[in-house]
C-alpha cells in the first residue's frame, strides 16, 4: 500500500504487456489494471457494439469541445471585471432553429448503425449449437441443449473458485493479489468448471433463472442478457479468437450477487468436440449410477 | 390558531420584523406552522439532515470499495448501504430540498401571501419525518433494512423480512407526502399569482416546478401500485410478479419505470429553474429564449412518460420495442441541448461575476452535460447492452444527481440564503466550498466510467485486482467530497447566525424578480396585499421573447 507509485507502475508495465500479447494473437481476456475502455472482444458483434460506443463518444468528445469551448471563452471574455458591459438581446430565432435541427442529424448519424447492430443481433436462428443458461442464487447452470442438430445430456454447474473463495470472506485477511491463474489476476473472475464453447460456431443461448433475477454478461463477447425467473431470453455470439473470457453477474441478485462470475472458454472446434464427447461419456455414466436406487448425489453439486 | 389580519402587515414597509407575530414556542412555531416560509426552512433542514445520513453511507461503501478483499462489511450489509443511501438520497435528501426551495420561493416570485394549501403543506412536511422514522428504523430491527436495491425488483426484493412492509409503508407516506405537496405547488401557482403576473412571465424556476408537480401527480401513484402489488405479493398471496403464479417479474420493472423515468426528471427540472434564475442574475443579462426554456422543460417532461424501458434494454424487448425506445431516449437530448446552449447564450456578451451560487451553475452546466452525453450514450441500446448495470451507468446518473441536481440546491441555497437570512455568508468560504465540491466530485465519480466500461457490474462489494486503481481514487474523491460538506454547512450556520453584514433587499446586482423587491431578510409575511407589479420589475417582463 505504501509504494503505491511503484505499484502502479508496475501494473502499467503489465498492461503494456498485455497489450502487446493481444496484438501478438494471445489472448487476454480479463480487464486490465488502468483499463479505461471496453474491450474490442472477440466476435464480430463486440466490435460492432465497440464500434457505435465509440462513434458515440467522439461525437460526444466533438460537442463537448465545442460548447465548453465557447463556455470558458465567455467567462474570459465578458467578465465584469474586464469592463464588459451586458448586451441586452435575449433571443435569435435563427440561431435557436439552428441548435434544433443539428442535433437531430447528429442523432440520425448515431442511431443509423445502432439499428443496423440491432437488427443483425435479433438474427437468433440458424445457430448451430444451444446452451441453456440458468441463474441460481449464487451460481450459473451449463446445459449443452444440442449441438449440430444433436441433443446432449451434458450440464453441469459454474461457481466461483475456491481460492477466491476463500479470499473474499470478510476479514478473511487474504490477499486478493495472490490470486492467480498463471501470471492473470483472476480473483472473483474464476470458476471450477468453465463454460467451453467452440471458435467459430454460432451458439444460441436461453437464458433464465430459477430463483432471482441475475444478468449473464462477458464483456468481450459484447453483450449481456437478463436470467429470469418465468422467462426465457435468447441471444447468440460467434467467438473468433480462442481463449479465456471473464465476466459476472450484472443484475443485483442478493448477498453473493458480486460472487458469481462467469468463464468461457473458447477452444478450436476439434478440441471442443473431444471435451465434449468425454463429458458425455461421463453424464451418461453419471446417469446410469443415478437410475440405481441407492445413488449418490453427483459431487458437482455445490 | 391566531389568523393573520392583512391589515397590520403591510410588507412594503421595511422595519417590521420586530412585530411581524411569528408564533411563540417552539411547537407552535414549526409543528404547528403553516406558513410557507417556515415549512420551507423545516423542508431545508430535513434534507440536509437526509444528506448528511446518505452520505454517511456512501462513505462506508466507497470504504468498502477502497481496496479490493472485504475488510469492513459482510455483502449482506453492503446491499443494505447501497439501498438505504439511494433511498434517503432520492426521496429524503434531493426531493424534500426541492419542495423546501419551492415553499420558500413560489409565493415570493409569484407575489402570493403563502401556499395555496397551508394546513396541507404543513401536513406533507410532517409525514416526512414519520416514513424516514419507518425506513432507516429497519436498519436496527432483525434481519436488518432492505437489500434488494432501491427498484426493489422481485424477486429479490421480496426475499426480505420484516423490512420489506417497513419499506412499502415508508414509500406509501413519501408518495402521499409529495403528492399532496404537488397539488399545493399547482394549486399556489395557477391560482394565487398577483395581477400581472401572467403564466409566461413567471419565473423559470415557478414554471419548473409547475411541470414537476404535475410529473408528480402522474406518477407517484403509479410507484404505490407497484410496491403495493409487491406488498400482496408478500403477505397475501398474489402473484402479480411471481413467474410460479403466472405473473411476471418484467411487469414490475415496467410499472417501476413508468414511475422511475419521470421521477428522474423529477429530480433535475427544479435545478433547471434554479439554474436559469442564477446565470441571467450574475450574467446581467436576461435569459435567452426564455419561452424556448419553457418550452424545453414541458418537453423532457413530456418525454419522460415514454422512454422508461431504456432502464431495461437487456430485459430481453422484442427487437420493435428495443428501437423505439432508443428514438424516444435520444430525442431527450434536443430539449436538452436548447437548454445547455441557451444558458451559454444568456453568459455571450454579458457582464459576469463569480459569486459563489454563479460558480456552483457553472459547474451545472458543464458536469450535468458530462451526463448527458453519457446518458445519449446509453441511450444506443447495443452499446447499453454493455453499459447496463455497470459502474458507468453509477458515473452517469451521479453526474446528473450530484453535480447536477444537488449542485443546482447548493446554488439555490446560497443564492437565496441572504434572502432568507437578512445576512451575507461568507463569499470566501462559499468558494472554498464550491472549488473543494467541484473537484472531488470529479475525482470520485469520474473514474467510474472507466472501471464501468473496463467491466465492473454495479451494487458489488468486492472486485477484481484490476479495478483497484480507479476504486481507490474514486473513494478518496468520496471522502473528500463528503468532508466538503461540512464547510457547507459550517458556512450556512455562519450567514445565519453569526455573520454580520447586512443583506440589502436587491442582494445582487443583477437580480429581478419580485423576491428581491421584498426586505431581507424576508418578512414573515409578505404580499398580504398583492404587489402593482410593473413588467420591468420581473425578470421575464419583457413578452417578446
Amino acid at each position: 500500500m505504501i509504494s503505491f507509485g511503484m505499484v502502479g507502475a508496475r501494473r502499467a508495465a503489465a498492461a503494456v504487456a498485455a497489450f502487446a500479447l493481444f496484438a501478438s494473437g494471445t489472448v487476454m481476456a480479463g480487464p486490465q489494471p488502468w483499463q479505461l475502455n471496453m474491450p474490442t472482444g472477440v466476435t464480430s458483434i463486440s466490435q460492432r457494439i465497440h464500434g457505435v460506443h465509440m462513434l458515440a463518444f467522439w461525437i460526444c468528445v466533438a460537442i463537448g469541445v465545442i460548447v465548453y469551448g465557447a463556455m470558458v471563452y465567455a467567462m474570459f471574455k465578458f467578465r465584469k471585471s474586464r469592463g464588459a458591459v451586458a448586451a441586452k438581446w435575449s433571443h435569435n430565432t435563427m440561431l435557436e432553429a439552428v441548435w434544433t435541427t443539428i442535433p437531430i442529424l447528429i442523432l440520425i448519424a448515431m442511431a443509423w448503425p445502432a439499428t443496423k447492430l440491432l437488427i443483425d443481433m435479433a438474427h437468433v436462428e440458424n445457430s448451430e449449437m444451444t446452451i441453456k443458461v440458468t441463474g441460481y442464487q449464487w451460481k450459473w447452470r451449463y446445459e449443452y441443449v444440442d449441438y449440430f442438430g444433436k441433443a446432449t445430456p451434458v450440464n453441469f454447474i459454474s461457481t466461483l473458485d475456491a481460492e477466491s473463495n476463500r479470499v473474499r470472506q470478510t476479514g478473511s485477511g487474504l490477499d486478493p493479489h495472490s490470486v492467480k491463474e498463471g501470471d492473470e489476476n483472476v480473483y472473483l473472475l474464476n470458476v471450477d468448471k468453465p463454460l467451453v464453447l467452440p471458435v467459430g460456431v454460432k451458439v444460441r443461448f436461453v437464458i433464465t433463472a430459477d430463483d432471482v433475477i441475475h444478468s449473464w454478461w462477458v464483456p468481450d463477447l459484447g453483450w449481456k442478457q437478463d436470467a429470469i425467473p418465468g422467462i426465457i431470453n435468447d441471444n447468440w455470439t460467434r467467438i473468433d479468437v480462442a481463449g479465456t473470457y471473464r465476466g459476472q453477474c450484472a443484475e443485483l441478485c442478493g448477498r453473493d450477487h458480486g460472487f458469481m462470475p462467469i468463464v468461457v472458454k473458447a477452444v478450436p472446434k476439434a478440441e471442443f468436440e473431444q471435451w465434449l464427447a468425454t463429458q458425455q461419456a461421463a453424464a451418461s455414466a453419471s446417469k446410469t449410477a443415478q437410475a440405481a436406487p441407492a445413488a449418490a448425489l453427483p459431487a458437482t453439486q455445490g | 390558531m391566531a389568523a393573520v389580519n392583512p391589515a397590520i402587515h403591510d410588507t412594503h414597509h421595511d422595519g417590521h420584523a420586530g412585530h411581524d407575530d411569528k408564533p411563540h414556542g417552539f411547537l407552535h412555531r414549526w409543528l404547528f406552522t403553516t406558513n410557507h416560509k417556515d415549512i420551507g426552512t423545516l423542508y431545508l433542514v430535513f434534507s440536509l439532515t437526509m444528506f448528511f445520513i446518505g452520505g454517511s453511507f456512501a462513505m462506508l461503501i466507497r470504504a468498502e470499495l477502497f481496496q479490493p478483499g472485504l475488510q469492513l462489511l459482510q455483502p449482506e450489509t453492503f446491499n443494505e448501504l447501497t439501498t438505504m443511501h439511494a433511498l434517503i438520497m432520492i426521496f429524503g435528501a434531493i426531493m424534500p430540498a426541492f419542495v423546501g426551495l419551492g415553499n420558500w420561493m413560489i409565493p415570493l416570485q409569484i407575489g402570493a401571501p403563502d401556499m395555496a394549501l397551508p394546513r396541507m403543506n404543513n401536513w406533507s412536511f410532517w409525514i416526512l419525518p414519520f416514513a424516514f422514522l419507518l425506513l432507516i428504523g429497519e436498519i436496527f430491527m432483525p434481519g436488518g433494512g432492505p437489500q434488494g436495491g432501491w427498484t426493489m425488483y422481485p424477486p429479490l426484493s421480496l426475499e426480505g423480512g420484516f423490512n420489506v412492509a417497513f419499506m412499502i409503508f415508508a414509500i406509501h407516506l413519501m408518495g402521499i407526502s409529495s403528492i399532496m405537496g404537488a397539488i399545493n405547488i399547482i394549486a399556489t401557482i395557477l391560482n394565487m399569482r398577483a395581477p400581472g403576473m401572467d403564466l409566461l412571465k413567471m419565473p423559470v424556476f415557478v414554471w419548473s416546478w409547475l411541470i414537476t408537480a404535475f410529473l408528480l401527480i402522474a406518477v407517484m401513484p403509479v410507484l404505490a401500485g407497484a410496491v403495493t402489488m409487491l406488498l400482496t405479493d408478500k403477505y397475501f398471496g398474489t402473484s402479480f410478479f411471481h413467474a410460479a403464479g403466472g405473473g411476471d417479474p418484467v411487469m414490475y420493472q415496467h410499472i417501476f419505470w413508468f414511475f422511475g423515468h419521470p421521477e428522474v426528471y423529477i429530480m433535475i427540472l427544479p435545478a433547471f429553474g434554479i439554474v436559469s434564475e442564477i446565470i441571467p442574475t450574475f450574467s446581467r443579462k436576461p435569459i435567452f429564449g426564455y419561452q424556448a426554456m419553457v418550452y424545453a422543460i414541458a418537453s423532457i417532461a413530456f418525454l419522460s412518460f415514454i422512454v422508461w424501458a431504456h432502464h431495461m434494454f437487456t430485459v430481453g424487448m422484442p427487437l420493435g420495442g428495443e428501437l423505439f425506445f432508443m428514438y424516444a431516449t435520444m430525442l431527450i437530448a434536443i430539449p436538452t441541448g436548447v437548454k445547455v446552449f441557451n444558458w451559454l447564450s444568456t453568459m455571450w456578451q454579458g457582464s459576469l461575476t463569480f459569486e459563489t451560487p454563479m460558480l456552483f451553475a457553472i459547474a451545472f452546466v458543464i458536469l450535468f452535460t458530462i451526463g448527458g452525453f453519457s446518458g445519449v450514450m446509453c441511450a444506443i441500446v447495443p452499446a447499453d447492452f454493455q453499459y447496463q448495470d455497470t459502474y458507468f451507468v453509477v458515473a452517469h446518473f451521479h453526474y446528473v444527481l450530484v453535480s447536477g441536481a444537488a449542485f443546482g440546491i447548493m446554488a439555490a441555497a446560497y443564492y437565496w440564503l441572504p434572502k432568507w437570512s437578512g445576512n451575507m455568508y461568507s463569499e470566501k468560504w462559499g468558494k472554498i466550498h464550491f472549488w473543494s465540491s467541484a473537484i472531488a466530485v470529479n475525482v470520485l465519480f469520474f473514474p467510474q466510467h472507466f472501471v464501468g466500461l473496463a467491466g465492473m457490474p454495479r451494487r458489488i462489494p468486492d472486485y477484481n485486482v484490476a479495478f483497484a486503481d480507479f476504486n481507490m481514487i474514486s473513494s478518496i474523491g468520496g471522502f473528500w467530497f463528503g468532508a466538503s460538506q461540512l464547510i457547507f454547512v459550517g458556512v450556512i450556520i455562519h450567514c445565519v447566525y453569526f455573520s454580520r453584514q447586512r443583506a440589502t433587499a436587491q442582494v445582487w446586482e443583477g437580480a429581478r424578480g419580485l423576491e428581491w423587491t421584498v426586505p431581507s431578510p424576508a418578512p414573515f409575511h409578505t404580499f398580504s396585499t398583492p404587489p402593482v407589479i410593473t413588467n420591468d420589475m420581473l425578470a421575464h417582463g419583457d413578452v417578446s421573447h
